[in-house]
């Protein structure tokens, strides 16, 4: 009689356990992207120009300096943060300011933003500026139609011409 | 497990819990409240499980079970894997739906085990906090804990990458983005998966998942080293129950994939494992750096428990009387801390080994005490000096504090012999029941049993804690065995077993005390009309 109602007992605990194991295994659901929403990512690793143009140091520039490090030419490594833009149907999405990696701010500077956007049919542009003065110097444009879940990724590289759209 | 003369295991009475208090202890551990709530679950429990097999005070072993059957499993399903990242997905697909009988079950086997696992090691975790058992010497076991929930999470949010489905690919972006907040410069790591993912890195995340799981491994060794007959395996029934509970789960909701991933087509609802992947909803609710803090804070938190404890009361290790011991290792083979080196010693016979007290492992139990051939009341040197003893609490104290009660009895007593930390002694003492409170119950030595009996008490009662609750592990299951005579030093047989009772009444549960105490007495009275009743001797050195 005991051995039954043990037996009873322990079952009406390893329910509960299976059903507690089961349940949160796969629920409830987490939406990561509201169902009518699309994912934009702009991912990029970029190096922008140097800061300052290599000059040739002046005699008198020379004589200050250590005598092992006396070369003829200073090329300060300091790169310039990229500014990149991107805007969504006209309007202004993002604006960035980032900076060099590394301690001399010597590295590529790494871009990565993810933007939810509504579905749906869109004119994204995006631009950016890799050099301490001018205007932009890289642009690219598309029209797209976003799918809910559909996912943009923009990425950039140099060598093969610069900004790319991917989805 | 059979119990020879014993009480039946006390009942859960936690409404008697409070107000009592017990003689001779600096801190009674069993009155916090935190204390009592750890008792109540596994009380509460009991009503369902025979004490032995109480999943409260198996959870440690549990952990371990659960870990062979996700390592059994995971072999399993490895064999079947395809390791290539445009292979994977189709490969675990085919295993769960052609394979459904076997392969299916083995895939969701894996997973609810490893649900389990993260359950039951928080559920280890709560339990040891609410027994405070993170300070002092088990600073040791609490602080190799915590990184083996780092390397389970670690493990178990790898696993599902390996399924290389849209969860795969959410819950490893959310990592890698999760891991790019932090300033360690550098390109960001989930860079790698927003486009589709290379065979190379595909074959990282594969050994990820298996050199994790043997890291945890290695770590639940370590975890284990400062205590000594550790259970790695839970007892059959137990075994059984979770096993068969698994697998009616496997059948029941077999484990399923999402779709491929596919980094330009994301699923927008998913299906979300919440024991493992809960922190990625958290730092897309909140920020990366909550979801930093909340992790950083809370290994920070539990690192620090150790120190931010409450000073305890100052405890004092076992020493060694080296003149007193012949080396037998009894003491080490008892000792639940594994606190007891057997070296050689200069001057000794070669291969003669002698104990070595570890002070910063000892708990301070007494456990080696009782374990000791030489703490046998019946030497008849004037001090009872044993190999090992605590300084707090000797065996010579004991029996002399035994002599002492007895003479000042007027006619035999029930001598009961309790852990200072089970049912308060205080409730039983009266006319006609001496009560002497030890460290831990396994501190005595049994033959104090057959001591006292001859020297006039009655009968002898021996409380031990209730099952499972023992402060110091092992105190209950060896006083058990000393006395049925399945462990050394044991009681001898020739004591009349209707003269004395073993009981396992716990802190609150003085009622079940005061019935053993009576039980005993009315058994001891009716052998006494009978007139079979041994003559009374006293021992000659009070
Ligand atoms: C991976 C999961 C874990 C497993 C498989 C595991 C396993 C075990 C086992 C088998 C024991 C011995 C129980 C006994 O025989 O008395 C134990 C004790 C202990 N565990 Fe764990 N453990 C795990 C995680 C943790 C964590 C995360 C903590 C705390 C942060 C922790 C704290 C402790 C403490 C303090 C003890 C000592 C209890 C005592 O002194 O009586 N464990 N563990
Ligand atoms: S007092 Fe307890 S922990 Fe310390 S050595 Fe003796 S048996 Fe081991
Ligand atoms: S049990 Fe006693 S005699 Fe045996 S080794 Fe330990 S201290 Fe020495």
């Amino acid at each position: 009689m005991i051995g039954v109602l043990r037996f009873l007992a322990q079952l009406a605990l390893y329910v509960p356990l299976m059903v507690i194991l089961g349940y949160f295994s796969s629920a409830p659901r987490f939406a990561h992207l509201p169902q009518d929403r699309a994912l934009m990512r702009v991912s990029f690793s970029h190096a922008g120009e140097r800061l300052r143009e290599c000059h040739q140091r002046t005699p008198e520039e020379l004589a200050k300096l250590p005598p092992n490090m006396r070369s003829q030419l200073d090329c300060p490594r300091e790169r310039s943060p990229l500014k990149v833009e991107v805007e969504l149907d006209g309007r202004l999405l993002l604006s960035l300011d980032v900076p060099p990696s590394g301690l001399h701010h010597d590295g590529a500077a790494t871009v990565y933003r993810r933007i939810e956007l509504p579905t749906g049919r869109h004119e994204i542009a995006v631009r950016m500026r890799d050099r301490p003065h001018g205007d932009f110097n890289h642009r690219a444009t598309t029209t797209l139609d976003l799918p809910p879940g559909g996912s943009v990724l923009i990425d950039f590289d140099n060598a093969r011409g610069g900004f790319r759209f991917r989805s | 497990m059979t119990r020879v003369n014993a009480i039946s295991a006390a009942r859960v009475s936690i409404g008697a819990m409070s107000g009592f208090r017990t003689t001779g202890v600096a801190s009674n551990a069993a009155a916090r409240p935190w204390v009592r709530i750890a008792a109540a679950i596994g009380r509460g429990l009991e009503r369902a499980f025979a004490p032995e097999h109480n999943p409260w005070h198996q959870l440690g072993a549990l952990g371990f079970y659960l870990f062979w059957i996700v390592t059994a499993t995971g072999i399993y399903l490895y064999a079947f894997f395809d390791t290539s990242a445009a292979g994977a997905y189709a490969s675990v697909e085919q295993l769960s739906s052609e394979q459904w009988y076997l392969g299916g079950i083995m895939r969701s086997l894996h997973r609810y085990a490893s649900d389990a696992f993260a359950a039951i090691m928080l559920l280890h975790i709560g339990r040891e906090l609410l027994r405070g058992h993170f300070a002092s010497f088990r600073w040791f076991s609490w602080l190799s804990g915590v990184p083996l929930i780092w390397l389970a999470y670690a493990s178990g949010i790898g696993g599902y990458w390996l399924v290389w489905d849209q969860l795969a690919l959410f819950s490893i972006t959310a990592t890698a983005e999760w891991l790019d907040w932090l300033p360690l410069g550098g390109d960001a790591i989930v860079r790698n998966f927003i486009q589709p993912i290379d065979d190379r890195f595909f074959s990282l995340l594969i050994f990820l998942h298996i050199g994790i799981p043997l890291l945890l491994l290695a770590g639940m060794w370590i975890h284990i080293q400062r205590i000594s007959h550790v259970h790695t395996l839970p007892p059959r029934s137990l075994a059984w129950g979770v096993l068969l509970t698994l697998l009616a789960l496997a059948v029941a909701a077999p484990a399923a994939s999402h779709a491929p991933a596919d980094p330009t087509l994301l699923q927008t609802g998913l299906a979300l494992d919440w024991f493992y992947l809960f922190i990625h909803p958290l730092q897309y609710e909140t920020s990366p750096g909550i979801a930093w803090s909340f992790a950083a804070g809370a290994t920070l938190l539990l690192c620090a428990m150790p120190a931010l404890a409450a000073r305890p009361a100052p405890r004092e290790h076992a020493r060694v009387d080296l003149d007193n011991c012949n080396g037998c290792a009894r003491c080490a083979d008892d000792c639940p801390y594994a606190a007891i080196a057997m070296k050689p010693r200069p001057g000794a016979r070669a291969g003669q080994r002698f104990p070595v007290v570890i002070a910063d492992a000892c708990a301070g139990c007494g456990i080696c005490a009782g374990a000791c051939p030489s703490s046998t009341p019946f030497r008849s040197t004037d001090a009872l000096l044993s190999g090992i003893d605590m300084p707090r609490r000797t065996v010579d104290d004991l029996r002399r504090e035994l002599e002492r009660a007895l003479a000042g009895e007027r006619g035999p007593a029930i001598v009961v012999f309790g852990c200072e930390r089970a049912a308060a002694l205080d409730s039983v003492r009266a006319e006609g029941v001496l009560a002497l409170p030890l460290l831990c119950i396994a501190m005595l030595p049994p033959a104090f049993v057959e001591y006292a009996l001859r020297a006039g008490a009655a009968g002898v009662v021996v409380n031990a804690c209730h099952p499972g609750e023992c402060e110091f592990r092992l105190g209950p299951q060896w006083i058990e065995r000393r006395l049925s005579g399945e462990r050394e030093p044991h009681l001898r047989t020739s004591v009349d077993p209707s003269r004395w009772a073993l009981s396992f009444a716990g802190a609150g549960e003085e009622r079940d005390l005061a019935q053993a105490v009576a039980s005993l007495r009315a058994k001891t009275s009716a052998v006494e009309a009978r007139g079979d009743r041994p003559r009374l001797r006293r021992l000659g050195n009070a």
